[in-house]
């Protein structure tokens, strides 16, 4: 099994996301993560999905999405030409004999310390979730109080872009 | 013809009042169709929606209103449904309708009438129930169209906007419940968005692979105040079927029909929806190339017709079986190699190229892989292959297909369909049934519940025309017979409807026969009364030792209940037949009547069994033409 990043322009419409991962979970998929926003176009939402799984069951499940009305586009994204991001916060303990350590992991990682209390950092990451999984790691002797992560989100490289094409536009 | 009745007239009379004040009234003229249908894709837009000639004009309504107008602007005739209170605004319009109203008596009864009324018409069967359960009563009946593809529109009443998502008394989240199971649904959010929605609805309904599309409207907005103005606009952007083929993927199908030794034309009931059946006869009259219908396309290709080796599958016939399993080359027309037409998926026909044609992409390698993968619709699939393979005969491609009929032939003649006499002297279900198929004719419409009788009715009546052979094939919803019965006799008044039911089916949904003898409905009901669960009770014969466990319903051994008794209590003729000597005349009684339903309580034998039969998860390759019998395969010729 390998991780596939689909890209999934959607009609930005109430339960539209419930039909996608309903689908998901229906044809027997687990999603690894899923992460939903407006795009250049308000009336248009992407969807970023990474599944692990096989390829043919994969496609299968791709078919099955394209019929959903309210789809309007799919793409999965190949790691090679693409960049993908996560978001991290993360709440470190850090009383004053720790702090500098903490910190200097910090600035390793190029995180940003968003809040600071007396016995703790908050601390922002983002990154490729490799990137996030070694920052985690090295923050983890310190003592993780408390940790939320975002969905991937990707897009491709170069100046090729993924629109929801003409019809959409027209509408 | 048919026997009028205090409904039937009630009707008669709102009708023509509507008609005489319309005169001169722009706004209840015949609207026009939505105008922002892609042309082409609108196959099976409702009749009577003409073309556009005047501008619409606004007209002040009420949401209820707005929903009635749009309904008869999309040329519906008839709707089946129940009032509750929260669709209930939608009632008080609905009573000075054009569009007729059949009051059922249980809503999966609406549900599975709008499917009748869709498969025997090709027109969008419509059903209407209130929130809660109302909603939740037509849920089988949507799952139901929706494993077979039959376009039907559901309106449902929700509780008003402001109660949703406080477990308001009788609130149901409909939308929710059914996003699995219909090809699209709605819940609508204010009452100008009304005539869009159910344009929508009815073209999502009705294009593309066909299928169940629900629209959940608040009690509020249908209340509310708004104006209606036709025809709408269309906004589905996402919404594209792929029509006509790829001409490459064509011609390649067409290189391999032509070189194929041993090829079959697989037929779904794609193509039945496609009417695409003539252009089929022509494929497979210039091929040679012989031919088996699924249960869901049985008409779709003449039964008598020399090419046709009958239905493939669990029960289907050696022939048919036997000819998939062995072929090189499957050509799949609008099917979708359903397991029980596989059988054990991995050792399904092992040397078959595979030509995959279907206008659902998602169809296409979903459960045995397609060499040439085809995505469009049936009609112009078959019309294109026709091109294609006339062209390759001319430049002298043509296969002698001879050796490979020679031994389907033999096989035909080896093990045709038939049964044995019971030697209990009960009366024998399939002669009842094949007496049925023989009086009522060719042109008679068969609608079947799910179980043996369903088996034997596809088995031993001989289907000649398409949309003659009506059931509940993916679903194998038991209780569908009569009902969808109802839906056909009122779509095609004029053509003899018979079900075939079995005493388990009938007893899940024969109240509506209560709505056919007051609606003017007349239908024609042969209960193959077995006293048993049947198809379970072969399987407990079959798979466990015998053991009869709950499938015993009393209807022999106390007569409860007595079906004769029942059909009069439901304003029906009710007779009876027990032995094989009456078959023809009661039969006959039954056709003499067409002012009343009538139902027929054909007492026959427990013990017969469906064959030929391939077990569940076996493969195709261990089809079992009776009990203890396989058929012998001559190998060596293959």
């Amino acid at each position: 099994m390998t991780m596939h990043t689909l890209s999934v322009l959607v009609e930005n419409k109430p339960g539209v996301l419930a039909r996608v991962s309903g689908l998901f979970s229906r044809r027997g998929f687990n999603i690894d993560s899923l992460a939903v926003g407006e795009t250049e176009n308000p009336d248009v939402s992407r969807i970023t999905i990474v599944v692990n799984a096989e390829s043919s069951p994969l496609e299968q499940v791709t078919k099955q999405l394209n019929k959903l009305v309210n789809v309007l586009k799919i793409v999965e994204l190949d790691p090679q030409v693409s960049v993908a991001r996560e978001l991290l916060l993360v709440k470190v303990r850090a009383d004053r004999n720790a702090r500098a350590q903490v910190l200097e992991t910090v600035n390793l990682f190029r995180a940003r310390v968003v809040d600071v209390a007396p016995d703790t950092l908050t601390i922002e990451a983002t990154g490729t979730p490799d990137k996030l999984d070694a920052l985690l790691r090295d923050l983890e002797p310190f003592g993780i109080k408390e940790m939320v992560q975002s969905g991937t989100v990707a897009i491709g490289r170069g100046s090729r872009s993924i629109t929801a094409g003409p019809a959409l536009r027209a509408a | 013809m048919t026997r009028p009745t205090p409904e039937t007239l009630a009707h008669s009379a709102r009708r023509a009042r509507t008609v005489a004040e319309s005169t001169g009234d722009a706004e209840h003229a015949p609207a026009p169709r939505p105008g922002a249908v892609p042309a082409g894709a609108g196959r099976a837009v409702p009749a009577g929606t003409t073309a556009a000639a005047r501008q619409p004009v606004p007209a002040q309504v009420s949401g209820a209103g707005s929903l009635v107008r749009s309904l008869e602007a999309l040329g519906v005739d008839v709707v089946f449904g129940i009032p509750g209170g929260a669709i209930l605004p939608a009632y008080d319009p609905l009573y000075d309708s054009t569009v007729r109203h059949i009051l059922v008596r249980h809503e999966q009864g609406a549900g599975h009438a709008a499917t009748g009324y869709a498969q025997a018409t090709g027109r969008v069967g419509v059903c209407i129930a209130t929130s809660g359960p109302g909603a939740t009563n037509l849920v089988t009946p949507i799952a139901d169209a929706y494993m077979d593809s039959v376009p039907i529109v559901a309106i449902t009443g929700q509780v008003a906007r402001p109660s949703i998502g406080t477990d308001a008394f009788q609130e149901a989240d409909i939308q929710g419940i059914t996003l699995p199971i219909t090809k699209h649904n709605f819940l609508v959010q204010s009452a100008e968005e009304i005539p869009q929605v159910l344009a929508e609805a009815f073209h999502l309904a009705s294009t593309g692979r066909p299928g169940p599309v629900l629209v959940d409207i608040p009690k509020d907005v249908l209340q509310a105040p708004t104006t209606f103005a036709w025809p709408p606009t269309l906004d589905l952007p996402g919404y594209r079927p792929t029509l006509h083929p790829h001409g490459k993927q064509i011609r390649e199908a067409a290189r391999l029909m032509a070189a194929a030794r041993r090829p079959v034309l697989y037929v779904g009931g794609g193509v039945l929806k496609a009417g695409a059946t003539e252009g089929l006869r022509k494929l497979a009259e210039l091929t040679g190339i012989p031919v088996v219908t699924t249960l869901m396309a049985l008409g779709a290709f003449p039964d008598s017709h020399r090419q046709h080796l009958g239905m493939p599958g669990m029960h289907g016939t050696v022939a048919a079986v036997y000819g998939l399993q062995k072929s090189d080359l499957i050509v799949a027309l609008g099917a979708r190699f359903d397991d029980r037409v596989t059988g054990q998926l991995d050792s399904f026909a092992p040397d078959a190229t595979v030509v995959h044609a279907d206008i659902d992409p998602a169809e296409i390698g979903k459960n045995r892989h397609a060499d040439v993968p085809i995505v469009g619709d049936a009609r112009h699939v078959i019309d294109e292959l026709i091109t294609a393979v006339t062209s390759e005969q001319k430049a002298g491609h043509r296969t002698d297909l001879t050796d490979w009929w020679t031994q389907l032939d033999d096989l035909r003649e080896r093990y045709p369909l038939g049964y044995e006499e019971p030697s209990d002297g009960t009366l024998s279900p399939q002669h009842v049934i094949k007496r049925l198929g023989e009086i009522a004719g060719p042109d008679a419409i068969y609608v079947a519940g799910v179980g043996q009788h369903q088996m034997w009715a596809s088995q031993f009546i001989s289907y000649e025309k398409p949309g003659t052979w009506l059931n509940s094939g993916g679903l194998g919803t038991m209780g569908y017979a009569v009902p969808a019965a109802m839906g056909a006799k009122v779509g095609r008044p004029d053509a003899v409807v018979w079900a075939v039911d079995g005493d388990g089916c009938f007893q899940m949904t024969n109240q509506e026969l209560a709505t056919c003898a007051l609606e003017g409905i007349p239908v024609k009901i042969a209960v193959i009364n077995n006293g048993n669960l049947g198809m379970v009770r072969q399987w407990q014969t079959l798979f466990y030792g015998e053991r009869y466990s709950n499938t015993e319903l009393g209807t022999h051994k106390h007569r409860i209940p007595d079906f004769v008794k029942l059909a009069e209590a439901l304003g029906c003729v009710g007779l009876r037949c027990e032995n094989a000597e009456d078959v023809d005349r009661t039969i006959e009684a039954a056709m003499a009547i067409d002012d009343a339903p009538v139902v027929i309580d054909f007492v026959v034998g427990k013990d017969a069994m469906v064959w030929p039969m391939v077990a569940a998860g076996t493969s195709n390759d261990e089809i079992m033409f009776a009990r203890g019998v396989r058929p012998a395969f001559d190998e060596d010729e293959l």
